[in-house]
């Protein structure tokens, strides 16, 4: 089911370069117009429980999905709609998720962007934060147990995150086993409404990789082309054999911590900085300037990703509601060992 | 004027600063921006110094808590969601809650767990973790179920020499509202009958309190009073009050909103049954969640945790027992 939106890989030489970028544009945008469909959903009193959004992280996110083959291990986290969609994640999976339909892949049990098809290689994050990078190690040394070589696991978290004690252990366990876990940081320089300043005091986050015996390398997240290269390396490098993988981006997220969030604690001078450029039309201004693509190709593909959103939200927003009587309220796979319930 | 729960919790902790040198809240963006749930609003500016953003370390938070009662501080430490605490566990169970038993050093931290469920919330922002504190030696687990008991409750959980886990629930920080913060309050490990009757005990406690008396009010029509008690504090859990209670009505049934394996439902039902069996006319009853993780979808959700519903129809069970 995975990998039928694109085929990801395969971003190659010069020629190439030009497809590479219009590629990821349209993953970004399509990220883009579904995030800002969820919002204004959102907004109407249409959505349960919250709405998470990576609008000006789709640069970043999206280099990482489409670096990634089918038979890699994804696992992304809250502002990853476009990483998921580049790595293949139907949209469907995605609206179905949010509005909880039984017949996305959560089945309603699970929401907004607690969603993944662990069976194809993406996984399902739960919200503890930094939970998620041993797990990609475990599948990536199942793959070493199965003979498996050449894959990657990418997983991708915030500056925040960098602060769990969970992320500490399983960076330096990939270390230690040399695994090819690419682990992308996205620095958006708030963890919530908490900064850079109150989260770490190292000059550069870069400094946790040195510390654990880790490659690392910076990027702008805010341009996709730096993006697309340094992201890419990594993934290549990992692939190569050649150990763990840490990428820090330093961007901001142009919007609210959820949509309930109105993101009034960014300092105004961080917003109106280089890093506070919105990645989308930075990577918009780079088409037109490479003359890659005009005014018209983009309106275009804006008007094809309206229309598969639209059509997506319209099919789901008919589909049933979960039925508690239909669930068999059931949390072990060996049926016949539950107690059932009441 | 009205004052909700959520009011409460954060009066509660503006008395406890000004009132005591040794209090600090420490918590994922509890300063400037009042955390998440905003039960510190304004706190950093009243206190400066005293409210303090954690980084994203529940372990290192708690740690740090106890570190800092062992040097005689009072330390509270928010945990954004309840559920996040299990990054914390450790250095609660083995930390906190060993170190009076071990040291004879008092370990005087009150963690604050925003718990239980709210619709669409799903696995992860809607846990009850009572049980599972309640169940290690050496800690003390509150769980408030009315504006009042949110405010004084919180103001002893400061108070008390020991680490007390005060789960305060997210469903009721901003429909339940007070005329007014208490002057008075009831001793800490007291239960309170929060209605009275003669025909059933229905034990309940946290948002759970709030469906119990709805489905009281709904039963008298049907010519039953059934006399409702707050637990008030899952542990200590004050078994005399309930045991009265039994002793009144003959029936029991405990409804908490955790999972059904173990927990404070069934220590009620093994206390009453284990102490008062005599005073039974029927089997003592419980009703839980059911044994999944919290669903997202607001429909599974309500199938999920008990409701007045699924309560009204589990007491006119045990009345025909
Ligand atoms: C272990 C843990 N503690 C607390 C939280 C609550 N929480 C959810 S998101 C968040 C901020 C995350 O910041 P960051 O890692 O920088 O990611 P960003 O939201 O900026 O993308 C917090 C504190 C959590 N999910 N997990
Ligand atoms: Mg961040």
């Amino acid at each position: 089911m995975l990998h039928t939106v694109l085929n990801p890989g395969a971003v190659g030489e010069v020629s190439s370069i030009c497809d590479a970028h219009i590629k990821a544009y349209r993953i970004m945008l399509l990220a883009r117009v579904l995030d800002d469909k969820f919002a204004s959903l959102y907004r109407m009193g249409k959505m349960h429980g919250g709405v998470f959004l990576g609008r000006g992280q789709e640069a970043l996110s999206a280099s990482v999905g489409l670096a990634l083959r089918k038979g890699d291990i994804f696992a992304p986290l809250i502002r990853d709609t476009a990483g998921r969609l580049a790595f293949g994640e139907p949209v469907l999976d995605a609206v179905r998720t949010q509005f909880g339909s039984p017949l996305g892949p959560m089945r309603a049990r699970d929401g907004n962007v607690h969603r993944g098809r662990p069976k194809e290689g993406l996984l399902a994050m739960i919200s503890h934060l930094g939970a998620m990078i041993s797990v990609v190690n475990g599948a990536l040394l199942a793959r070493r147990f199965k003979g498996v070589t050449g894959v990657v696991g990418a997983t991708c978290i915030g500056d925040g995150a960098t602060s769990t004690g969970a992320f500490h252990e399983a960076v330096n366990q990939a270390a230690v086993e040399n695994l090819p876990l690419v682990l992308i940081i996205a620095n958006n320089h708030y963890a919530y409404s908490t900064p850079n300043e109150r989260q770490f005091a190292c000059r550069s986050l870069l400094d946790k990789a040195v510390g654990y015996g880790v490659a690392g390398q910076q990027v702008d997240g805010t341009d996709l082309s730096a993006c697309l290269g340094v992201v890419g390396d990594a993934v290549s490098r990992a692939r190569a054999g050649r150990g763990p993988q840490m990428v820090v981006a330093s961007l901001l997220r142009l919007c609210g911590h959820g949509e309930h969030d109105d993101a009034s604690y960014v300092n105004s001078d961080l917003r109106a900085a280089p890093v506070g450029r919105d990645c989308l039309k930075v990577a918009e201004e780079t088409l037109f300037r490479q003359n890659w693509a005009n005014a018209a190709a983009i309106s275009r593909w804006r008007h094809d990703a309206v229309q598969k959103v639209e059509e997506a939200v319209a099919k789901v927003q008919r589909e049933p509601n979960p039925d508690p009587y239909k669930e068999d309220w059931c949390a072990l796979a060996s049926k016949h060992l539950s107690e059932g319930n009441e | 004027m009205s004052i909700t729960y959520l009011e409460a919790i954060r009066a509660a902790q503006a008395r406890a600063l000004a009132d005591d040198p040794r209090v600090f809240i420490y918590g994922q963006d509890v300063g400037a921006f009042g955390g998440a749930f905003k039960a510190t609003k304004n706190l950093a500016i009243e206190f400066p110094g005293r409210v303090i953003d954690a980084p994203i370390s529940e372990d290192a938070m708690l740690g740090l808590a106890v570190g800092a009662a062992i040097e005689g501080m009072r330390p509270i430490i928010e945990i954004q969601f309840a559920d996040f605490s299990t990054t914390g566990f450790n250095q609660i169970v083995n930390q906190a809650a060993t170190l009076y038993w071990r040291t004879n050093v008092p370990c005087p931290i009150t963690v604050r767990l925003p718990s239980g469920g709210t619709s669409g919330s799903g696995p992860f922002h809607s846990q009850s973790m009572e049980a599972l504190y309640a169940h290690y030696p050496g800690l003390i687990v509150m769980t408030p179920a009315t504006v009042e008991d949110a405010y004084s409750m919180l103001l002893e959980a400061v108070a008390i020499d020991d680490p007390v886990i005060f789960c305060e629930h997210k469903y009721l920080y901003y429909h339940l509202k007070a005329e007014a913060l208490p002057t008075e309050a009831m001793p800490v490990g007291k239960a309170r009958i929060a209605r009275a009757g003669r025909d059933l005990t229905l034990v309940a406690y946290s948002a759970m309190l709030h469906e119990a008396l709805a489905v009281a009010e709904e039963l008298v029509s049907e010519g039953t009073e059934i006399e409702v008690v707050d637990l008030r504090c899952v542990k200590p859990l004050d078994t005399d009050t309930v045991m009265a209670s039994v002793a009144r009505t003959g029936r029991l049934l405990c409804v908490g909103e955790a999972w059904p394996w173990g927990g404070v439902t069934a220590e009620v039902v093994a206390r009453v049954a284990a102490e008062g069996f005599d005073l039974l006319d029927a089997p003592p009853q419980r009703l839980n969640a059911k044994d999944t993780p919290v669903p997202y979808h607001p429909a599974l959700w309500a199938a999920h945790r008990p409701t007045a519903r699924s309560i009204a129809a589990a007491a006119r069970r045990l009345l025909r027992l």
